[in-house]
């Protein structure tokens, strides 16, 4: 893809096999089945899929939230079997602890680390700023806006030195043009930090905006569909020719599989 | 006139606007008005009682006026010169020692074993049960044991206060921290922080609303209970004066224990009610 050498280090996420079954009321559910992925350092995944299709439990899996039923899940070759900050989450609903300020929602992850009182101090300067929230250092979370608290959960994730940026849904509840300006901003973190980020999604334009690769997921039970490789220059334009063609293709691919009423539905999601 | 000097010192301070800032005057203004509106209602019951025992001559009831002199003789003296003059501080600072003695007590075992109950659910399964049979006696039939335990004194009136405080504390506790947000949890154990370190870390401040609604229910009962307590046979402390007070047929030393009790009550929740703002100022509800 773009500036990447041709030879490709070792994965730093390999799933194989996993599959995941919920004991439900009525019986088991099959939530994922079959899922097999690789994932190299610096690529930017979007899972995409419509509701059900089982891609916030993948990515929760990944996360050690959740375990998975059969299969395996390895960063770096190393087993996840609980949650830790190499594999850092941001939430559609922010989780940001509602008694600490913006500066003690950063600094949370380096304290816990337990890193000189200084260097935590920096560090939290130092993300605050990426994510140009210094102004608000001293705000609570229910003093800010949509936005903003976003913008929080990023950097205290980034502050915490991960390896993975997980993210479900993370600009779903934001206004549109909210929205653009954080993938806008997520784009530049990510050039500038070369983290992997695995970003959950139903909309497959935000899908082929931010990925290099899109794993399209299916429904009942959950399972990868296909990967598009998306080879769109940045910054992307989304009325350009080209954008277009691929969020057509990639829309049929999402589409092809599920009932024609709630094909519409994805259709207008989207 | 003596009153003339500070007539001039108040004046000024209550007319003159208090700053040059936009919001103040109004913040005044509604401050004001709600303690004028508090007061119509306690100036109106005043003035029914006043009116009551002029119109039915009862010996039984003192005047308004009687226990507001019983009032001053019991804080200052120089009155009635009796046994009560001049002796509010020491009954006072008895009642206030037990009052927060066992209330702290209460918070000190309430609290912790709150966050555990809440977190941990063998420990809840073990001591469920045993609680829920224990809640519904009402403390004031534990009087008759806690005299056996403790003795007649004031450490069964501390027992009594304890237990009283004990259960609104524990359960709010235990309440908070089940209503803790999932999310939290998963945020903070993707951050490093898991295990034990997540009480300090999580379960703690994020049960606080609840756990400062306990205390303040704690509070309450307390102050209630102070005065079973005190009947135990202690010789100093308000609910003893009130006892005292009856067994002597002074009713106005009866009253004027009661609107002591009521006024600490009252501020005792101010105090806790500020602590809470101040502790909980990041929550958008309890910004007061």
């Amino acid at each position: 893809m773009l500036d990447r050498p041709d030879q490709k280090p070792p994965p730093i996420l390999r799933i194989d096999g996993l599959h995941k079954v919920y004991q439900a009321s009525n019986g088991p559910v099959e939530a994922l089945r079959g899922i097999d992925l690789t994932i190299h350092k610096g690529d930017f995944v979007c899972l995409l899929g419509a509701s059900g299709c089982g891609k916030s439990t993948l990515l929760r899996i990944i996360a050690g939230f959740e375990k998975a039923s059969g299969g395996s899940v390895a960063v770096y070759g190393f087993e996840v079997d609980r949650p830790g900050p190499d594999r850092g989450m941001v939430f559609q609903d922010y989780a940001l602890f509602p008694w600490l300020t913006v500066r003690e929602n950063i600094a949370f992850g380096p304290a816990q680390r337990r890193l000189a009182s200084r260097e935590v101090a920096a560090i939290t300067e130092r993300f605050m700023g990426m994510v140009g929230l210094a102004a608000f250092a001293d705000r609570y979370p229910h003093q800010l806006s949509g936005g903003m608290k976003q913008r929080v959960a990023i950097a205290r994730v980034l502050a915490n030195d991960t390896d993975i940026l997980l993210m479900d849904e993370p600009f779903g509840a934001l206004d549109a043009l909210t929205r653009s300006k954080l993938q806008e901003e997520l784009i530049d973190i990510w050039k500038a930090t070369g983290l992997t980020v695995i970003f959950v999604t139903h909309s497959v334009e935000e899908a082929v905006l931010l990925a290099d690769q899109v794993v399209v997921m299916t429904a009942g039970p959950g399972r990868i569909d296909c990967q598009v490789a998306i080879d769109l220059p940045r910054p992307r334009d989304v009325s350009s020719p080209e954008f277009n063609i691929l969020r057509r293709d990639v829309t049929q691919r999402l589409t092809s599989h599920i009932a024609p009423d709630r094909a519409l539905q994805s259709v207008a999601d989207s | 006139m003596d009153g003339t000097p500070e007539a001039i010192l108040i004046t000024p301070a209550a007319e003159a606007p208090p700053a040059p800032v936009v919001k103040r005057p109004t913040e005044g203004a509604a401050r004001l008005r709600a303690i004028g509106l508090g007061l119509i209602v306690p100036v109106c019951l005043l003035v029914i009682w006043d009116a009551a025992v002029r119109w039915t001559g009862t010996r039984l009831v003192p005047s308004p006026y009687g226990v507001a002199v019983m009032m001053w003789d019991f804080a200052f003296g120089g009155i009635y010169d009796d046994a009560y003059s001049a002796s509010l501080p020491i009954h006072f600072w008895k009642s206030v020692q037990r009052v927060y003695g066992g209330f702290l007590c209460a918070a000190a075992l309430g609290i912790p074993l709150g966050l555990m109950i809440g977190r941990m659910p063998l420990l809840r399964a073990l001591l469920d049960p045993t609680l829920s049979l224990l809640r519904p006696v009402p403390v004031t039939a534990w009087l008759p044991l806690s005299m056996i335990f403790f003795g007649l004194g004031p450490r069964a009136a501390i027992f009594l206060v304890f237990l009283g405080a004990f259960f609104p504390i524990l359960l709010n506790t235990v309440f908070g921290v089940k209503s803790v947000d999932v999310r939290l949890f998963e945020a903070a154990e993707m951050l490093g922080c898991s295990g034990p370190k997540l009480f300090r870390a999580v379960v703690l401040p994020a049960a606080l609303p609840s756990i400062f609604n306990g205390l303040r229910l704690g509070a309450a009962f307390a102050w209630i209970l102070i005065v079973v307590g005190e009947m135990t046979g202690v010789p100093e402390g308000l609910g003893a004066v009130i006892m005292d007070g009856r067994t002597l047929s002074r009713t106005d030393l009866v009253i004027t224990g009661m609107i002591i009790i009521g006024i600490t009550g009252f501020v005792s929740d101010r105090i806790l009610l500020a602590l809470s703002n101040y502790f909980l100022r990041w929550s958008p509800q309890h910004h007061a």
